[in-house]
């Protein structure tokens, strides 16, 4: 692999449409075999969730309840409908054959993709490291994530 | 132009990116010099194959109509 190959995403949103884009791209820069990165961070740890509740404190419980993670329950950005338009847009993709984002999820893994977690926005959400499902490789900062980014050739925010 | 494939890979009813995702892996089984022989349909993947080619340095081969699918041809070149 050439020097300095990586792409860098940072997943901050937590709707369908979004976490799909993400996990498309960084499938297309790992099999590009660029060094991938995502990075995960607020509505976007949702993806790396295992879905289990969480939080500690009474906001932190209802955060858990109301923002539950897991691939499962993301909604779209448009047409959520509370939870219809997921059911619909799972619907309309699969009948299509895209693969679903649990799919895409092990295809980055045999890819090579990195996947981490944001600490200072599991610590306010109330999320735990055992929360996240088993393939995020670590929890980081912001520094990590510059010095990512800096050393990247591509660096998308979605 | 029509090669013969060392290793096939039927890309048929698949989507962005999995005929992609299943071409780096395929590759990376692959010794130098061996080729690919990918039968999609996909509409993208007529312009996927070759960039994907050109990104990663291995050479796009050929692109054959076989009726209900195309089948590609590239070679590994590192």
């Amino acid at each position: 692999m050439e020097e300095n190959n990586k792409a860098v995403i940072i997943l901050f949103s937590g709707d369908m449409d979004k976490v799909f884009a993400a996990f498309t791209i960084a499938t297309g820069a790992a099999a590009a075999g660029m060094d991938t990165t995502l990075f995960c961070t607020f509505w976007g740890l949702k993806a790396i969730q295992k879905g289990n509740l969480t939080g500690n404190g009474i906001m932190g419980k209802m955060m858990g309840v109301m923002n539950r993670g897991g691939l499962k329950r993301l909604n779209p950005s448009k047409f959520s409908f509370g939870g219809a338009g997921r059911i619909m847009f799972t619907k309309m993709m699969n009948d299509k054959g895209v693969s679903p984002l649990s799919d895409l999820l092990k295809t980055m893994n045999e890819l090579g993709v990195h996947l981490l977690g944001c600490k200072m926005s599991m610590d306010v959400m109330e999320i735990k490291r055992e929360d996240l499902i088993d393939e995020v490789e670590d929890v980081v900062g912001v520094a990590t994530f510059i010095k990512e980014a800096a050393d990247s050739k591509i660096q998308l925010f979605i | 132009m029509d090669y013969k494939g060392d290793l096939v890979q039927d890309s048929i009813g698949q989507l962005c990116p999995m005929p992609i995702a299943h071409l780096a892996k395929n590759m990376r089984s692959m010794a130098v010099g061996q080729i690919l022989e990918i039968h999609a349909d996909d509409d993208g993947a007529h312009a996927d194959i070759p960039a994907w080619c050109e990104q990663t340095g291995n050479e796009f081969l050929s692109k054959v109509d076989s009726g209900d699918y195309f089948t590609y041809f590239i070679k590994k070149v590192k």
